[in-house]
């Protein structure tokens, strides 16, 4: 067992090492005075304020946190119901077809996916006039396209996860399907919809191929003011921006972590609570 | 209300239909586009191709199909070869994907089971920031005056600089590192739910660990490597953004071309019959993966 333990230790050190050390490396260089990224020129946070000054990243990422916080919201919706077909609906009339194409984009390159929904806006411009052009709509819709996908899954295999006799018993006690869904099934399968909802946003905040083939003139997200900053060698301000994004991660996944916990704790009160209470009741009839 | 309601549809089809119309609409209507487009001539025009269906005078649909931009890919070295190097760097990519991440994958579901969540919540953290900055940041490592090179030549072990930034080697660490987490999911999930009491009965009759591992682990873990193999190498095959930004600038990928082919050259029916291709290609693995992820859903629910 020795011999083995020491063989996980070295590759857990190993593996964390090349996943982290590249991050540690955009942090250190964010706050390097010299413009040539990699040669130490003294400490600095002139970079920042130089980000700060960039009207046109600061657009970009106004517009792209838009597009994210509308695009998370629309593929939340849709996952939810596609994982809910998925899951409780058993079989019906086209469901392979469906489950297909719930799956084909998490893995369809993005290339393809971009150059397919851009023909379809133009298309569609042609035949009945809508979108108008290209912008925000139509970033919007191809991001819900390919987001929804990972949120179905998401919520696919949290719902089979969940015990069925919850809402068998709110059925049965004659509560309506939709009154089951909202009182009893959203809220157990919640923290799945928060971490669909951060999956999808960072997706859009991320992404950069499907943006550029739908994106018109004029409404270029983050990426691709980063893409086309960064083809041309590094900069730092770059750097600096990656740091405030990786302490916005940092911060969101504690915080995200800190209510997980605090909510499964709850929830473990609520049950022990639910069975103590359960034990009372019986010791009473037994009494009675 | 009794009236209405049989008027209405059922909530379930309301359910169903509305994701179902979007993915219709949005995803498998464009491939039917492109698939069309695909078969049509340039044009100096917007958008820059040829109509594909004609109304006649006498109200018949005449189609045009236009065989010339597929002849045009098969009879160019250029796509033949793109779509080869595409392969080959998903591949070995694949392949280091998979030697990298077994043994972190394995560490951690042999780990102590109050770390597994934490350790695993480390694999997929950098995955939450942004994608095409984790890229961006070996550009700085790679480069000739670049983290690497300035530590070897610091240390005395080179005089001269290595060229890492824009070879092969450059992309495939890009890739190996964009897409390990997904090498490392699937493993850990099978690697984790293994029954170790298997491992226990060899090692009773004698087994050697190691040969437990390569006679029990192993096999065991087929499905784990398949799924995590599909996930890395199908992406990978049409990767744009990694080549680009470390890769030799001649280097022809396949998600590359395509690119160009629209952006550069504006020619949107040789870029449509390139995607088709790549489709016809990525076909296969997608829907193995399709299937196996079935299989495991009917696992999972039997279990």
């Amino acid at each position: 067992m020795q011999g083995r333990s020491w063989f996980r230790i070295v590759s857990l050190i190993v593996g964390f090492a090349f996943l982290y050390i590249p991050i540690a490396s955009l942090i250190v260089y964010s706050f390097n005075a010299s413009k040539l990224v990699t040669v130490w020129g003294g400490f600095s946070t002139k970079w920042y304020g130089e980000l700060i000054r960039n009207e046109q990243i600061l657009n970009a990422a106004w517009l792209s946190l838009r597009v994210a916080a509308i695009t998370a919201t629309i593929a939340v919706i849709l996952g939810t119901l596609a994982g809910m077909v998925l899951a409780r609906f058993g079989p019906f009339k086209g469901r392979t077809l469906f489950s297909g194409l719930t799956t084909a984009p998490l893995v369809m390159p993005e290339v393809i996916t971009g150059l397919s929904l851009l023909l379809l806006f133009v298309t569609l411009e042609q035949l009945i006039g809508w979108p108008q052009g290209r912008g925000m709509t139509t970033i919007i819709i191809a991001h819900v396209t390919f987001s929804m996908a990972f949120v179905t899954v998401i919520v696919q295999s949290r719902l089979a996860q969940m015990d069925e006799s919850l809402e068998e018993a709110a059925l049965d006690l004659g509560a309506r399907p939709w009154k089951v869904f909202f009182l009893i099934t959203l809220p157990i399968i919640f923290p799945a919809l928060l971490s669909g909802w951060l999956l999808a946003f960072t997706l859009s905040l991320d992404d950069l191929v499907i943006a550029s083939f739908v994106a018109g003139p004029g409404s270029s997200t983050l990426p691709m003011v980063i893409f086309s900053k960064v083809r041309l060698g590094v900069s730092p301000d770059i750097n600096a921006l990656a740091t405030i994004l990786v302490v916005a991660v940092a911060i969101g996944v504690a915080i995200a972590g800190v209510m997980m916990t605090r909510q499964q704790k709850a929830r473990d009160r609520d049950a022990q609570m639910a069975l103590a209470a359960n034990q009372q009741m019986i010791e009473s009839l037994k009494k009675g | 209300m009794k009236w209405l309601r049989r008027w209405l549809p059922s909530g379930r089809t309301v359910v169903t239909s509305v994701p179902y119309l979007w993915l219709l609409l949005f995803f498998l209507v464009p491939f039917v586009i492109v698939l069309k487009i695909s078969f049509s001539t340039a044009q100096i025009a917007m958008p820059p191709y040829a109509p594909l269906l004609h109304w006649m005078s006498d109200k018949v649909v005449q189609v045009q199909l236009d065989f010339s931009n597929f002849l045009f890919l098969i009879q160019d070295n250029l796509y033949w070869k793109a779509y080869l190097t595409s392969i080959g760097i998903a591949f070995v990519s694949t392949v280091l994907c998979l030697l990298i991440g077994y043994p972190i994958a394995y560490s951690i579901a042999r780990s102590d089971p109050s770390r597994r969540n934490i350790l695993m919540l480390m694999i997929v953290l950098p995955f939450w920031t942004s994608f095409l900055l984790r890229v961006y940041a070996w550009i700085g490592i790679l480069k000739n005056n670049g983290l690497i090179n300035n530590a070897l030549m610091a240390l005395g072990i080179i005089d001269q600089p290595i060229q890492m930034l824009q070879t092969d080697f450059a992309v495939y660490i890009g890739i190996v590192y964009s897409y390990l987490p997904f090498m490392i999911l699937p493993l850990y999930a099978n690697l984790e739910k293994m029954d170790l009491t298997l491992l226990e009965a060899a090692e009773d009759l004698g087994c050697r660990p190691w040969e437990a591992f390569l006679k029990i682990t192993l096999p065991l873990s087929v499905p784990g490597m398949i799924a995590g193999c599909l996930l890395v190498f199908i992406p990978a095959v049409g990767e744009f953004v990694i080549p680009a930004l470390l890769g030799d600038p001649g280097m022809l990928m396949i998600g590359k071309v395509l690119w160009t082919e629209f952006f550069n050259n504006r020619d949107w029916p040789v870029a449509s019959a390139v995607a088709i291709a790549l489709l016809l290609f990525l076909v296969l693995p997608i829907m193995y993966l399709d299937r196996a992820q079935n299989r495991a859903d009917e696992e999972g629910e039997r279990n």
